[in-house]
């Protein structure tokens, strides 16, 4: 007997606007009243705010006085770009980072564009001729006047830092992780020792040890600088956080695939090489993006030993008597470019994921 | 005019307290086939896989090509170079094309020149009858092609011994006879072959004899005709009423 239900009636049409909202926003009475409640919370919470971001902004003028109406004061962040995107660098010795930064940007969109030709070459320039250009460029030599690192701030610094330890600190995490898996004894104490000892310790108490402790161990008159050991510390400390990571990696990979390898007689090192890390390296993409964010994030710390980053030149500046009471114009521009540097990097590993994707 | 391939004297291994490998005496010439079945447990898998190292073995001697299996690995090394493998599942590299799975091993152990390496691999795609899919990913193939892209892919390491542990049981029933008819093929050719398969139609085709194994031990071995009219053992009988 198949009689149709008079009572129910057929589904009410899923198609359309109207559909849509229906089934999503309003399909019974408390998902339509938490839609309510959601749109009457946007009400009172996104005019204020545009009206204060743009609206009722201040952008034309030179001084605190210029900032006549009851919005934000945006000529505080102009007046003072230069010291929040480069920190207390010489102005005529800006160029230099403007060409790194150049370097960089073209060589990435470059990677970035598909099916070109030498994208392995620009590759391998990236990783090994730019990092030396970097170094001669900003800290001088070769007939460029030598910048003390601590004049270096603002957004360049956190890019310094943060680019160093992302780019530095994978690899050791691969090898960290493949050491712990190791089956020599020593390897493999060795490794868990080391990433426990990293794991364990707040990333505050590495950036304190790395610029007050680790000066007294020296002998005297031997000088590191300040930033190098800030650097190595935030290197190791997100090493032994990717280590784990990778180390999931690599125990998500079936027994097949090593057996498989050294079958057709693949030696350890290419075995991992060619086919068990690219493999899973790929499972763990989304969780090492969002190391590298924390990463990112984490550089802000910096300031508590004394080197001023994005985020701490813009509280520095807002303490200048010139501009004292802008700390929410300051905060809310961090927030703004923090935003869109971890978005990139998120966007850039969904971007990965799907291309790297062969149906698995 | 026989070529002693493989030698195994008095073979032993342990799994913890299982004794899974019990005193394995063995020799396969050049040419040879030999189908190896058994109870599941009987540790026939576990034999061909000690001839290229994925297990070791603890006591007794195995000699392939007069190459002596040792912890050295420039020995497992030598040996896995000349034997080639195909799993039950398997175990392309699904990251990689069929045709770079294929190209892989020669452009890195046997240091071909990367176009030679394709054109091997293509050669022998197409004696698999899959060079249509060579640019596919394994997951974009059915089961049976990808056990014959597997079979390929062992085959360009241009290996003198092929180890087949249980190729077929993984497969859908309509696929078996596609990548039988590749091994029977590999067989005519002169390929000397050890394969663990409970596929008695293949046995009595190819091998030139059978072996049983139950409980880590060879049970019996004898050529195939003999190996069904004749079997010996009660617990051949046993087995070969139960899967025949």
């Amino acid at each position: 007997m198949s009689a149709i239900n008079k009572e129910v009636g057929p589904p009410v049409i899923e198609l359309g606007t109207m559909g849509w909202l229906r089934k999503n926003l309003f399909s019974n009475w408390y998902n339509s009243l938490l839609t309510v409640f959601g749109l009457y919370l946007l009400y009172i919470l996104i005019p204020p705010l545009v009206n204060w971001i743009l609206l009722d902004a201040n952008f034309v003028g030179s001084t605190r006085e210029d900032c006549t109406n009851e919005g934000a004061c945006w000529i505080f962040i102009q007046q003072n770009i230069k010291l929040i995107f480069y920190g207390l660098y010489p102005t005529e010795e800006l160029w230099r980072i403007n060409l790194v930064y150049l370097i960089l940007l073209i060589s990435g969109v470059y990677l970035l564009v598909p099916n070109l030709k030498y994208k392995g070459w620009v590759g391998a320039f990236l990783l090994v001729i730019f990092p030396i250009i970097c170094v001669i460029m900003l800290s001088g030599g070769l007939g460029l006047e030598a910048v003390e690192t601590r004049l270096w701030g603002g957004l360049f610094l956190t890019l310094v830092i943060a680019g160093v330890g992302i780019v530095l600190s994978l690899p050791i995490g691969v090898m960290l992780a493949l050491g712990r898996r190791s089956k020599l004894p020593v390897v493999s104490i060795l490794c868990t020792i080391f990433i426990e000892i990293w794991r364990g310790v707040p990333l505050i108490t590495v950036l304190f040890m790395a610029s007050n402790m680790f000066p007294l161990f020296m002998p005297e008159g031997v000088n590191f600088d300040k930033l190098i050991r800030a650097l190595i510390g935030v290197m190791f400390f997100s090493a032994a956080y990717l280590a784990e990571v990778v180390r999931g990696g690599l125990q998500a990979m079936p027994k097949g695939q090593y057996e498989a390898s050294q079958a057709v007689g693949l030696t350890y090192w290419r075995m991992m090489a060619l086919v068990i890390l690219p493999q899973s390296l790929k499972m763990v993409i989304p969780a090492i993006i969002g190391s590298f964010i924390a990463i990112f994030k984490d550089t802000t710390l910096v300031l508590v030993i004394g080197l001023f980053d994005f985020l701490g030149i813009i509280q520095f500046v807002g303490t200048n008597p010139d501009w004292l009471g802008f700390s929410h114009e300051g905060y809310v521009f961090a927030a703004a470019v923090f935003w869109v540097f971890c978005y990139a990097m998120s966007w850039y590993s969904q971007r990965l994921e799907k291309k790297l994707d062969t149906g698995r | 005019m026989s070529e002693l391939m493989i030698e195994m004297k008095n073979v032993h291994k342990w799994f913890g307290e299982l004794h899974v490998l019990n005193d394995i005496n063995l020799e396969i010439n050049k040419g040879e086939k030999i189908v190896i079945c058994g109870p599941s447990g009987s540790g026939k898998s576990t034999l061909i896989r000690c001839i290229n190292r994925l297990e070791e073995h603890q006591r007794g001697n195995i000699i392939v090509e007069g190459t002596e299996l040792t912890n050295d690995s420039r020995s497992i090394e030598r040996i896995r170079g000349e034997v080639g493998m195909v799993f039950q599942q398997f175990n392309l590299f699904p990251h990689l094309s069929i045709l770079d799975n294929c190209s892989l091993a020669p452009i890195w152990v046997r240091k071909l020149p990367k176009a030679e390496a394709k054109d091997k691999a293509m050669e022998y795609l197409k004696r698999v009858q899959i060079d249509d899919q060579a640019h596919k990913y394994p997951a974009q193939l059915s089961g049976g092609q990808q056990q014959r892209a597997a079979i390929a892919r062992a085959l360009c390491m241009e290996p003198r011994i092929m180890l087949f542990d249980e190729p077929t049981s993984a497969l859908d029933p309509e696929m078996i006879k596609e990548v039988l008819d590749v091994m029977v093929g590999l067989a005519k050719g002169g390929m000397t072959m050890i394969v663990v398969t409970h596929e008695m139609g293949f046995a009595k085709e190819v091998a030139d004899s059978i072996i049983f194994m139950d409980e880590g031990q060879i049970v019996e071995a004898k050529n195939p005709k003999d190996f069904f009219d004749n079997p010996e053992s009660e617990r051949t009988k046993t087995f070969l009423s139960q899967i025949l």
